[in-house]
């Protein structure tokens, strides 16, 4: 989904505050947040692409102004009270104050079977796909080509497992992009690397064949 | 303004503790954890190993995640994988993750405050020269910038460059000397010129 999480590129923030704010944790009550996220990973009441989804699916107001721990705590308990663990009016009765979830679930995907041979070196173009469930493709190399410098081992497809559902693992690419193609006149230079499903890929230009295509 | 998230994690605490779905060793186990355990320490002995033991370096840098393990440097199931980025006098890498928070937390420890924000995650991809000269690395304008998005399972962590003034060192003194910034690469190690960002002024830039 193209929720407001997906900031990579985003225009008219400030200065980044490293001083007095390098410290994980800002309070007791945030390690227990997070104890309590681990936990249910853990037992399996969701998984890691369910929790991710969970979060970016806050009401777009509340994700921006919350602090990190509030948003890993909206998704906690919304997938508690999603999972049938507890209802919202218990949760809200317990913390004494109508707490805020995120908003439901649209429809996930699953993997193509059919995957290009992709090899280091290869040049690359991320689909022009839109998905309104989980994705991991940043925006900002929607559509864009660069080059392969890595590969990882299979992971779950995230589109499918954020959503529940079964998909053949997939292997993903480091892809080299180069900052000023992705925001042409509008980028400091740099080459910037973004770990990409190999389902959001396609060969930019195939190997030449000597069998016939198939006309589209 | 932490007081409501105070009440609202003693609500998740007592309705899971009231399903039998979390116990108080949980809790314990995870501060331990964090605090013990998932520290940047475990970063700093891959670097510094491989600052003096050149088939540890070529194992670090080809499987990190190997090399980890035969440290006794676990991670979790679901990172599968840990590239290892090698700084050089002419290279600087730097990780972030645009769409959340991912860091290889059991080797550089858990992610940094600013590291989760909002303006770190938007402008590093874009303009990170700007963003390092404000968190105090002014990088040489030869330096090339390679910024990496953990936007999969695959963890990242920047092998720093070892400074000159080193030479000789025991490798105890190296590990201290290897910060969990220097590792996500919003810092390096020389001495001037890249140290010169630690002491410049606050509002710089």
């Amino acid at each position: 989904m193209d929720g407001v999480h997906d900031l990579g590129g985003r225009q008219g923030f400030g200065t980044v505050q490293p001083r007095g704010h390098g410290e994980p944790f800002h309070s007791e009550a945030e390690i227990r947040i997070a104890a309590m996220w681990v936990r249910l990973v853990r037992q399996g009441l969701y998984n890691m692409d369910e929790y991710r989804h969970a979060v970016e699916r806050m009401e777009p107001r509340h994700y921006m102004a919350a602090s990190y721990y509030e948003r890993t705590f909206t998704a906690v308990a919304t997938m508690c009270v999603e999972r049938g663990v507890f209802s919202a009016q218990e949760l809200d009765s317990a913390a004494g104050a109508p707490v805020p979830l995120s908003r439901p679930s649209k429809a996930g995907r699953v993997g193509n079977l059919q995957l290009p041979d992709i090899r280091i070196g290869d040049r690359v173009r991320v689909k022009n796909e839109f998905v309104p469930g989980h994705i991991r493709m940043p925006g900002y190399i929607r559509g864009q080509t660069g080059v392969v410098v890595g590969i990882s081992p299979p992971y779950p497809f995230p589109d499918a497992h954020g959503h529940g559902l079964d998909s053949p693992w997939q292997r993903t690419f480091d892809v080299q992009f180069d900052s000023r193609d992705l925001w042409p006149d509008g980028a400091e230079e740099a080459l910037v690397q973004v770990g990409v499903f190999h389902g959001y890929l396609m060969l930019e230009r195939p190997p030449c064949s000597s069998e016939p295509q198939p006309a589209a | 303004m932490d007081q409501p998230l105070r009440a609202q994690a003693d609500a998740l605490e007592h309705l899971l503790k009231a399903k039998s779905l979390l116990h108080d060793n949980d809790l314990q186990a995870f501060h331990h954890q964090v605090t013990e355990q998932w520290q940047p320490r475990n970063g700093a002995r891959l670097c510094a190993r491989a600052w003096t033991d050149r088939s540890f370096k070529a194992q670090l840098l080809t499987d990190g995640r190997a090399a980890a393990a035969s440290m006794g440097l676990d991670m979790p199931e679901h990172h599968r994988s840990l590239v290892v980025l090698e700084n050089t006098a002419e290279v600087h890498n730097v990780i972030c993750c645009t769409l959340c928070s991912c860091t290889a937390f059991s080797i550089i420890g858990m992610a940094p405050g600013w590291y989760k924000d909002l303006e770190y995650r938007a402008r590093v991809v874009r303009e990170a020269r700007t963003v390092l000269a404000e968190m105090g690395l002014h990088l040489p304008q030869a330096m090339r910038i390679r910024v990496w998005d953990t936007t999969t399972d695959t963890r990242y962590m920047v092998l720093p460059y070892r400074p000159a003034h080193t030479q000789g060192w025991t490798v105890q003194a190296l590990e201290a000397l290897i910060t969990k910034e220097s590792m996500i690469g919003v810092a390096r190690l020389e001495q001037p010129p890249a140290n010169a960002a630690v002491t410049a002024p606050t509002g710089a830039a």
